[in-house]
């Protein structure tokens, strides 16, 4: 695998400590820590450049009461799956790990027993109750063959979110071992219809859709909407602190955007009973939506600044043109359009120039840029009676298939490391749900399950 | 001809008439009660100010209001919206796949619900497009804008005015027929009138 960030690799024999010991404000939705390792000290791997095995144990409880000996467990098998997550580290599976006796203190581990598992990292962690009723999470990762600490770091907070202090210690090995974005700490919006609420005034027992978000991970969901109609196709700003939406609440589709922290909503397009606006789009530094409107008479492609001025018109065809994504510098958008008949993907220049189809397949819909550096766009196909997620490489036209046939799978959504796609699929129970894919396929998984879930968006 | 539901004006001529009616024929014994129906209050005033009970015209009987064509267009206008569209007058439409083409059966449906719009005045009505499951979420919300757009702009060129036409897509977010075969993907495919105001 090719890691642009990765910048080394291997054995570096130099061991210190980066034990970070200043106190950290508590690690909240709306303010996260940035905790950076003051130096990249040492990398954990083998001179061949296999993957190294990691290992984390439960947490070191050190004070005796319920709440944090739950925290003990659950940072442990939060940060596991995360690193998991972006298989950059053999994790070893934590049910193996009975044989071998809990650490009494952070510098007191049995590295011998974790060497005859097979693990060359492993990640120790305690967790105390301090005085003023806060959570304080220190974790060391100690390179079992030189036994000896390659990373440290110390977080307090409150008792409110356990999993974040996992979350934000992923990301950080991520970075200090391997020079990756991780994206533990981002978020998920889908739509539902998980709360089994009818629309308002629906003589056809129709059931709302509302707008939600997750952690990445699928926990943690919080609902953003409640209006009693439909709410479609929300995206994040690039900021992470705005959802833009389709939503019916007026009784026609409009482009609404909530600022979920500062609680305030906005309808920049300006909808009415005639104008009717869909399928926004936040271009990357987060300035303008594109989106799609019926306001000269058929759906055609716009650009606005995100607080509804300057409206520009960027397509101009009596075929279907809609479903806008942004490349990553903003210069492009790719849409569908279905000017020859079926619905395809086309690339337009962000002034209205250049246009150049992308696919030519029987159904494509649903374009997503990937970030940089990946140059690539994701989409939805009709591959038999459904779709699948695929996947064209810009440089070459190259395709390649993510999904292979199973119920329908749609709505296609980069993590913001461009490593994994969320989408819509009815896999299995036939129901919609979310699920993930690696870009190369691989490490397949479903993150909800109640309801019907779809339309995902990956926030940064 | 005066419709039964009339309009400002045609309920003043009519008003005027059966003022001229009681003048020319005051000694005459009214027959039956004015084949009138509920009208606006200047009427009933008009009417009961006089101290003779109200006389039957029986001027030409092509001039008097007529009664309801159908005893059925009465139970329209007491029923309230909620009850007019669980049991709605104006039939839907359906598509072929991926189509927003009007076939004949389209049209002929699409004139019946002209001419019961054009008979109920009152009535708004919205348009909605629908589409079946097997397209994708995004792009079936300019299908079914294009489905609901193409029934409006056929009542339009059969004389229905706009404004009281309003048009809404909701891709497939609402299927009538939730199953996953032919015949409910063809019920799904659809232009839904939903009366609005009446």
């Amino acid at each position: 695998m090719n890691l642009p960030f990765r910048t080394v690799v291997g054995i570096l024999s130099i061991a210190s400590t980066v034990l970070l010991a200043t106190p950290q404000n508590p690690p909240t939705v709306q303010d996260e820590l940035r905790q950076e390792p003051s130096q990249v000290e040492l990398i954990i791997g083998d001179s061949i450049g296999a993957q190294p095995s990691f290992a984390v144990p439960d947490c070191l409880a050190l004070t005796n009461d319920p709440e944090t000996e739950s925290a003990a467990q659950t940072i442990a098998e939060v940060l596991w799956a995360d690193l998991e997550f972006e298989r950059e580290f053999r994790m070893l599976a934590r049910d193996t790990y009975t044989t071998i006796p809990q650490a009494r203190s952070l510098t007191n581990i049995p590295l011998d027993r974790w060497r005859e598992l097979g693990a060359d990292g492993v990640i120790s962690c305690s967790v105390e109750r301090s005085n003023n009723e806060q959570i304080q999470v220190t974790a060391r990762l100690f390179n079992v063959q030189s036994a000896s600490s390659a990373f440290g770091v110390q977080y307090t907070g409150s008792f409110k979110n356990i999993r974040v202090y996992a979350h934000q210690l992923s990301d950080e090995l991520h970075r200090h071992q391997r020079a990756l974005n991780g994206v533990a700490r981002t978020k998920i919006s889908f739509s539902s219809d998980r709360d089994n609420e009818g629309i308002l005034g629906s003589t056809n027992d129709r059931q709302t859709k509302e707008v939600y978000f997750a952690d990445y991970d699928g926990a943690n969901v919080k609902r953003v909407t409640v209006t009693r109609s439909l709410n479609i196709t929300p995206t994040w700003s690039p900021n992470a602190r705005a959802i833009a939406y389709t939503s019916w609440r007026r009784g026609y589709p409009d482009v609404f955007v909530s600022h979920i922290y500062r609680g305030n909503l906005e309808s920049p397009a300006g909808g009415t009973t005639e104008i009717h606006n869909w399928l926004p789009a936040w271009s990357p530094d987060g300035s303008q939506l594109a989106f799609t409107s019926n306001r000269d008479g058929n759906s055609e492609l716009y650009i606005m600044n995100s607080d509804g001025s300057n409206v520009q018109r960027l397509t101009n065809h009596p075929g279907i043109d809609t479903t806008p994504t942004w490349s990553p510098q903003g210069h492009q958008i790719a849409f569908t359009s279905d000017r020859t008949g079926s619905p395809q993907i086309y690339v337009l220049g962000a002034d209205g120039t250049g246009l150049r189809r992308i696919t030519f397949e029987s159904y494509c819909d649903r374009p997503t840029w990937s970030p940089s550096p990946y140059n690539e766009i994701a989409y939805s196909s009709r591959t038999g009676p459904g779709h699948d997620i695929k996947v064209v490489d810009l440089a070459t036209n190259e395709v390649r298939q993510l999904t292979f046939g199973l119920g329908t799978n749609e709505s296609p959504s980069y993590s913001p490391n461009g490593r994994h796609i969320a989408f819509t699929s009815t896999r299995g129970s036939g129901n919609k749900h979310i699920w993930v894919v690696g870009r190369d396929g691989r490490g397949l998984r479903r993150l909800t399950n109640v309801g019907n879930n779809e339309m995902p968006s990956w926030s940064n | 001809m005066l419709k039964w539901n009339s309009n400002g004006i045609q309920i003043r001529l009519l008003i005027i008439f059966i003022g001229i009616l009681i003048v020319a024929c005051v000694r005459n014994p009214p027959l039956s009660p004015p084949d009138v129906p509920t009208q606006p209050s200047d009427t009933e005033t008009s009417l009961t100010s006089n101290s003779q009970p109200p006389p039957t015209p029986i001027a030409d009987p092509e001039l008097l209001p007529e009664p309801p064509l159908i005893v059925e267009e009465d139970l329209f206008l007491t029923r309230t919206l909620e009850e007019l569209n669980r049991d709605s007058p104006l039939e839907p439409v359906f598509f072929e796949y991926d189509s927003s083409e009007l076939n004949e059966i389209n049209r002929a449906v699409l004139e019946t619900n002209a001419n019961i719009l054009s008979r109920y005045q009152e009535w708004v009505v919205t348009i909605e497009g629908h589409c079946d499951e097997r397209g994708t979420p995004e792009y079936n919300l300019g299908l079914g804008e294009r489905r609901a757009l193409a029934a409006r702009d056929y009542l339009i060129e059969l004389g229905l005015k706009q404004e009281r036409l309003r048009t809404v897509s909701y891709g497939k977010e609402f299927p009538f027929n939730p199953n996953n075969d032919e015949v409910a993907w063809a019920s799904n495919r659809r232009a839904h009138f939903v009366i609005t105001a009446q």
